[in-house]
């Protein structure tokens, strides 16, 4: 696959794009890593509540230098503030607020997506390092639309979206929409369905990227 | 009635080799340094410790791991930017790991101290970590069997606390702490402020009927 020929979103690029799916008066929560910076794009006028494992609803933005509250800090540890409503709780609550049901979204990375929804995020092949799983596994069996945002292929070009997942799977058939720097596809019953390719790309070319066949 | 301890050290005391530590905290955010400083100087080793992490850089559970008193570590996120003494420790296998997803971490726990026999969850269902487990299908849908997880002690951190145990909390530092301090046989907790008299009972998260001793440290990391 020669990379140099697809036209990919940088991950501000691919931030914004994810952003424009996400409702007004929605409940989400974002995984830690790239998903975290969806929020910073949402559109005007969207009143839009975050979610963090480590016991808040209403994740506001990053302090102003020198402003940081230590104890204040999202599931990526990083210092935030507080948005208007905000609530604090233990963890068995924020919990039950991922399994139960009651978020409405979340945005996640992924290593892999198949094309029946299985999703692997948590732990590679590599047994020698320690695998870590946070809250990926509890968010996924509760959160009913599961967002995926990730690169469309590996650093030397192979697939991550694929007809079976190689690497351990967090969840089975949980993923609702994958976003990546080349497309946005659905998974539907069938497979991979292409929702849009991303500006200057075409199909072929993406297609030659996935390892499973994107249904049109 | 007064659970107050006079010293951290004191506080520590009771813990024993091979004892089963829940320790409070998520990100740097919660933990009871002041304990833990406390238990690496008191000496216990070949301690299991219950957290969601597994310590970074050179404080907290990290200073744990780095004396050499922590046979297994118990957790769901033991990875995290600056776990050194974690890594090095498992890599030279000289500390197990049992990883949990962070919701069926925190309701093991729950479960243990609300003297439940354990629940089912769809949480990892079908995927390694649930391989070996009882699972069940209900209403179609796949779900795995999980056990009560207790501890000998537990060391949480609050912000406010009184001589009846009673605790509160600040912002994101509550956490696992509440939930710890229900599941552990013995419950010490580490307070930024001792209240001179009672906390409102409004403001009560930690009920004092679940933390047997209190000592002020008034660091906030």
């Amino acid at each position: 696959m020669n990379l140099t020929q697809l036209n990919m979103l940088s991950d501000a690029q691919l931030a914004a794009r994810v952003a424009q799916d996400i409702p007004d008066g929605s409940y989400v929560n974002l995984g830690i890593g790239k998903p975290t910076h969806v929020s910073a794009y949402v559109p005007e006028g969207r009143e839009v509540i975050y979610h963090s494992e480590n016991g808040i609803l209403g994740v506001g933005p990053t302090p102003p230098p020198g402003q940081e509250d230590l104890e204040l800090i999202d599931a990526s540890k990083r210092y935030i503030t507080l948005a208007p409503g905000a609530a604090f709780f233990e963890h068995t609550d924020s919990f039950a607020m991922m399994r139960g049901g009651h978020i409405d979204i979340a945005v996640l990375g992924a290593y892999q997506v198949a094309e029946n929804g299985d999703l692997a995020n948590w732990a590679t092949l590599d047994e020698t390092y320690p695998p870590a799983v946070g809250g990926a596994m509890d968010l996924v069996v509760g959160v009913p639309t599961i967002f995926v945002m990730m690169k469309h292929v590996n650093r030397d070009g192979t697939p991550k979206l694929l007809e079976r997942c190689t690497y351990p799977l967090t969840g089975l058939g949980v993923v609702s929409r994958v976003y990546t720097d080349l497309a946005v596809l659905d998974v539907v019953p069938q497979g991979f369905r292409l929702v849009e390719l991303t500006p200057g790309n075409g199909f072929e070319a993406v297609q030659a990227a996935t390892g499973a066949k994107i249904l049109t | 009635m007064d659970k107050t301890v006079t010293d951290l050290a004191k506080a520590v005391a009771p813990i024993t080799d091979g004892a089963s530590v829940m320790i409070g905290g998520f990100g740097s955010s919660g933990i009871p340094f002041g304990l833990i400083d406390a238990l690496v100087e008191q000496g216990a080793t070949g301690l299991t410790v219950i957290s969601n992490n597994a310590g970074a850089g050179e404080t907290g559970i990290a200073r744990l791991l780095r004396a050499g008193r922590v046979a297994k570590v118990i957790c769901s996120y033991p990875r995290t930017p600056g776990s050194i003494w974690f890594e090095r420790r498992y890599e030279a296998g000289e500390v197990a790991l049992e990883v949990v997803p962070q919701g069926t971490l925190a309701e093991r726990i729950r479960a243990a101290g609300a003297g439940l026999g354990g629940f089912l969850t769809p949480t990892a269902y079908g995927t390694k970590l649930a391989e070996g487990k009882e699972t069940r299908i209900i209403d179609g849908r796949g779900y795995v069997f999980e056990a009560p997880l207790c501890a000998d002690f537990a060391l949480v951190r609050a912000d406010h606390g009184d001589k009846w145990g009673n605790l509160s909390f600040h912002a994101t530092a509550r956490n696992f702490n509440p939930v710890m301090a229900m599941a552990a046989r013995h419950s010490i907790a580490e307070v930024r402020q001792l209240s001179e008299g009672a906390l409102e009972p409004e403001h009560v998260v930690t009920p004092g009927i679940f933390v047997q001793s209190v000592v002020e440290y008034r660091i906030r990391p």
